[in-house]
């Protein structure tokens, strides 16, 4: 059953601050692919601030609230960058809006990716669809410290070559030879040149020492699911794997219970999930 | 085709990833129904509805895996790449190739005589069966990934 419980219980703070979006400007929209445009924003207290896997609640002004992961550079600090796609009403009000338009944010909330647990070990990316974009954070924050991981490993796979996220930004990466980059898409006409398959049928030819290795996994869940036992399957424990979950978030501080997850709320205790926590509730067809 | 001795065949069988740890007895049976074959990018190893008469051992290069569709060309169902196994269909009656296959770049591989080979597994059942272990993993991986293909988990929710 759910619990309500105080703000101080859980830690956030006075609850009229974290329930109070700040007003953040729009400074500059980029088409990253189909209808999913990547905003940066700046205002009072927006850069800098967050863990690679946490996110915001972005409001568009007289139309609602969503959650919507961080897609830019943690290094950063003077703008926060999102990337949206335009699925629902808001999402949509979101990618309509142009430089210097304003709209409301609140956060960063949930977990982050476990960027300590990484340090000396080889990282594996699956990313599937736009489950690429909470991922960014992470790849900049590699990339920038190369030196104290093991083997990087991007294993992208989404709908078809016109779903790609991000094309210039994965042709750099690919172009380095201290980063693996491997893409596919499920379906392609015969004008595309890369792999054609779905994203686990990546797994096996990575480069990692699944012993050593910690693998990082978001997109849809089914595709999560998929990942996760191809990772398995190449000898990488469920202690290793993290997960990025998507529930109905509203609230984003427990409050609610709108994204309650078994015992968890994926807000606060999410998004981002070790595996073998997580294990048993995946296969819950309730949940 | 090339001119490659059948012992050379029977180690490059050995080092290929997919017959990895196979008894060398074995390799020498396979080694006796291949050869060395080279496809120049944008050639076709095989059409949709010919005899399954051969597998590859795909040893460099990539091959598209394509269906014609009325109206709309050819769509690439699955890419494969060197380490991987080419041809599944000499594995069942009617022996029949569902797929056409195109190299995409240059691409090196041993090719196997199936019927050959399904005569070696008839008479040493022993080898019958570890080809069937070896082949049988490939299918429901192929199976596997070809529902996730089909519940299009990238819809505009992903």
């Amino acid at each position: 059953m759910f619990m309500a419980q105080s703000p101080e219980t859980l830690g956030v703070g006075v609850a009229a601050d974290v329930m109070l979006p700040r007003i953040a400007r729009v400074r500059r929209l980029r088409l990253d692919g189909p209808e999913t445009w990547t905003l940066d924003l700046e205002g009072e207290g927006n850069g800098g601030s967050f863990v690679p896997g946490q996110f915001n609640m972005m409001t568009a002004f007289g139309v609602g609230e969503v959650p919507i992961s961080f897609s830019g550079d943690p290094g950063n600090a003077e703008c926060v960058t999102h990337t949206v796609r335009a699925v629902g009403h808001v999402s949509a009000a979101l990618t309509r809006l142009e430089p210097g338009d304003v709209l409301g944010l609140r956060g960063p909330f949930g977990t982050g990716w476990p960027m300590a647990e990484m340090l000396g070990r080889d990282v594996v990316i699956v990313a599937g669809g736009l489950g690429l974009a909470p991922l960014r954070p992470v790849l900049y924050h590699l990339l920038a410290q190369r030196e104290r991981y093991g083997n990087v490993a991007l294993l992208y796979g989404t709908r078809s070559p016109e779903d790609v996220l991000y094309h210039q930004e994965l042709r750099s990466w690919d172009s380095r030879s201290d980063f693996e980059v491997d893409m596919t898409v499920d379906h392609a006409t015969t004008t595309w040149h890369g792999h054609v398959g779905v994203v686990t049928t990546l797994v096996p030819h990575a480069t990692f020492d699944p012993i050593n290795a910690i693998a990082l996994v978001c997109g849809p869940e089914i595709m999560m699911r998929f990942a996760i036992g191809a990772l398995g399957d190449a000898g990488v424990a469920d202690e290793a794997i993290y997960l990025s979950m998507e529930r109905n978030m509203k609230c984003a501080v427990g409050f609610c219970g709108h994204c309650q997850f078994g015992p968890l709320f994926v807000c606060r205790d999410g998004p981002v999930f070790r595996y073998d926590r997580v294990r048993t509730l995946l296969g819950v067809k309730e949940l | 085709m090339t001119d490659t001795t059948t012992a050379d065949l029977a180690r490059i069988i050995k080092e290929h990833p997919f017959f990895a740890g196979l008894d060398e007895k074995f390799c020498d049976l396979i080694g006796d129904c291949a050869a060395a074959e080279q496809f120049e990018a944008n050639t076709y190893l095989f059409h949709e509805g010919e005899p399954a008469n051969q597998f590859y051992l795909l040893r460099h290069g990539r091959v598209a895996l394509e269906i014609k569709s009325p109206g709309h060309g050819s769509i690439i169902i699955q890419t494969l790449r060197a380490g991987e196994i080419l041809g599944v269909s000499w594995l069942v009656p009617p022996y029949r190739l569902a797929v056409d296959a195109k190299a995409i770049e240059l691409t090196r591989t041993i090719t196997v005589d199936a019927a050959c080979l399904r005569g070696k597994c008839d008479e040493d059942h022993d080898f019958g069966y570890e080809m069937m272990q070896r082949f049988t993993p490939i299918l429901v991986q192929r199976l596997h990934a070809t529902r996730l293909q089909l519940l299009d988990v990238y819809g505009a929710k992903s």
